[in-house]
């Protein structure tokens, strides 16, 4: 199983091992990872499992459609990397997949 | 004050279940929702998405789910009060009473809380140095727009409402339309006008930025706003507004001394109430083994509810379980000629 790790904002790390076809957003709440609310469950509606993308992997995953963009609008301080975990699916190819939890949700 | 047998927190599709449940049994009831209309999650945030799950309705959405438990409550006409939140608590004698946003008040034997994962709120900009502005200087919502001509006006925000506020604040107002990135999501006409300001002059666009920092001071006169690469800039500003969307948020519940786990209330799955007697949590902000986050599981709960909460209200009565489709009293209530 592809191995993700979540970095919190205040540095601590945890490696999850986490099923394909999981999104990095469920990875993170079935596993109690803290920093990921998903307040909407996954419906892209809310912006609360906004996580910034390690660099060296966010040109790698497939791109943010444009309703995600348009939702990231909403999300608590924004960067060029910031992704919704809700919308990426975990396969294979991102096994050693890096991301770090925003300092807050709301 | 408003006395009724019991206070529902939340118009969503559970609340307004939930209020056909207790009229069945002949109680009253009171709504309460921060929203401007009832329909919860359901019309706030899928209005036109079909849903597959609910019994016996092949597929549905938001809307019309809403409109059709808005018709089946039709014979119990019970009060809607929307725009309104729950603020405090207190007890009562026995009974429940809440202040409202309003300064309204309601004393009821039981309260529903049906409230989804929260009030919908305005987000706001990611700066704590803004919050003594709110309501003076910095707005996350506009009530009176004749208070925002002549000023200097930066807004933050790159759909709708951050669109069509700066072409109708730009016709009396300098405004800086700032935004993190450099697409606009807007109707195509609008996104037109607002090119349009923008080769004339008559607004500043500023992408992509975000705010970084404000004037020292108890006056606002500056903010700083900054780039993905660190560059800064300055822009002065008599106002600022904010439009990104709503945020669902617990809010006053949380300090009503509740059994909370992960911003959902804890609940026994006999009657879904809380530790708290006479207050029940239903819906998606109730948790229990198992809980499952589905409208039909909070049609459930709504109807287990109901009969201990007509026990509270009615402690001299007998609860008598009843069908639909046999009970005169029900039909009574229902305002159905008895076949």
């Amino acid at each position: 199983m592809p191995k993700i790790t979540y970095i919190e904002n205040s540095g601590e790390k945890k490696i999850i091992e986490v099923e394909n076809g999981l999104t990095v957003m469920e990875g993170a709440v079935q596993n109690n990872v803290p920093g990921i609310d998903a307040d909407c469950g996954g419906g892209m509606a809310c912006a609360t499992c906004h996580v910034y993308i390690q660099d060296d992997w966010y040109d790698k995953l497939p791109k943010a459609e444009d309703a995600e963009q348009d939702m990231i609008d909403m999300a608590y301080k924004p960067k060029k990397n910031s992704r919704l975990s809700c919308q990426i699916i975990i396969n294979d190819g991102m096994d050693g997949l890096v991301v770090t939890t925003p300092e807050r949700q709301t | 004050m408003k006395k009724t047998d019991v206070i529902i927190i939340g118009a969503g599709p559970v609340g307004l279940f939930a209020v056909h449940q207790l009229g069945l049994k002949g109680l009253k009831a009171e709504v309460i929702d921060n929203l401007d209309k009832a329909g919860g999650q359901c019309i706030e945030l899928y209005p036109d998405k079909p849903i597959y799950d609910i019994p016996a309705v092949p597929e549905c959405n938001g809307k019309s789910l809403t409109d059709n438990l808005l018709k089946q409550i039709e014979p119990f006409k019970t009060n809607i009060h929307l725009n309104e939140r729950v603020q405090e608590l207190k007890e009562e004698n026995g009974n429940w009473k809440i202040k409202t946003s309003n300064n309204n008040y309601f004393l009821a034997p039981n309260i529903i809380i049906a409230g989804g994962v929260g009030s919908f709120e305005p987000r706001k900009l990611p700066l704590k140095e803004l919050e003594k502005f709110e309501g003076k200087n910095v707005f996350y919502s506009i009530r009176d727009k004749e208070n925002l001509k002549n000023k200097k006006i930066a807004i933050f925000g790159g759909g709708d409402s951050a669109l069509d506020w700066t072409l109708e604040l730009s016709k009396h107002s300098k405004v800086t339309l700032i935004h993190r990135r450099n697409e606009f999501r807007g109707a195509n006409h609008t996104l037109k006008e607002i090119e349009k300001l923008k080769q004339t002059n008559k607004i500043t666009i500023k992408t992509p930025y975000q705010i970084a920092s404000i004037n020292e001071g108890d006056q606002l006169k500056s903010i700083s706003i900054q780039n993905d690469d660190g560059k800064k800039e300055r822009v002065e500003v008599d106002i600022v507004l904010g439009f990104f969307g709503l945020i669902m948020q617990l809010g006053p519940i949380l300090e009503w001394g509740l059994n909370i786990n992960k911003k959902t209330i804890e609940v026994n799955t006999e009657n879904f109430q809380t530790n708290k007697p006479g207050i029940f949590a239903i819906g998606d902000i109730c948790t229990y083994p198992g809980k499952l986050k589905l409208i039909l599981s909070g049609f459930h709960e709504a109807a287990l509810a109901s009969v201990e909460c007509f026990r509270r209200a009615r402690p001299n009565e007998k609860f008598r379980f009843e069908f639909t489709t046999s009970s005169k009293q029900i039909h009574n209530r229902l305002g159905v000629e008895n076949k």
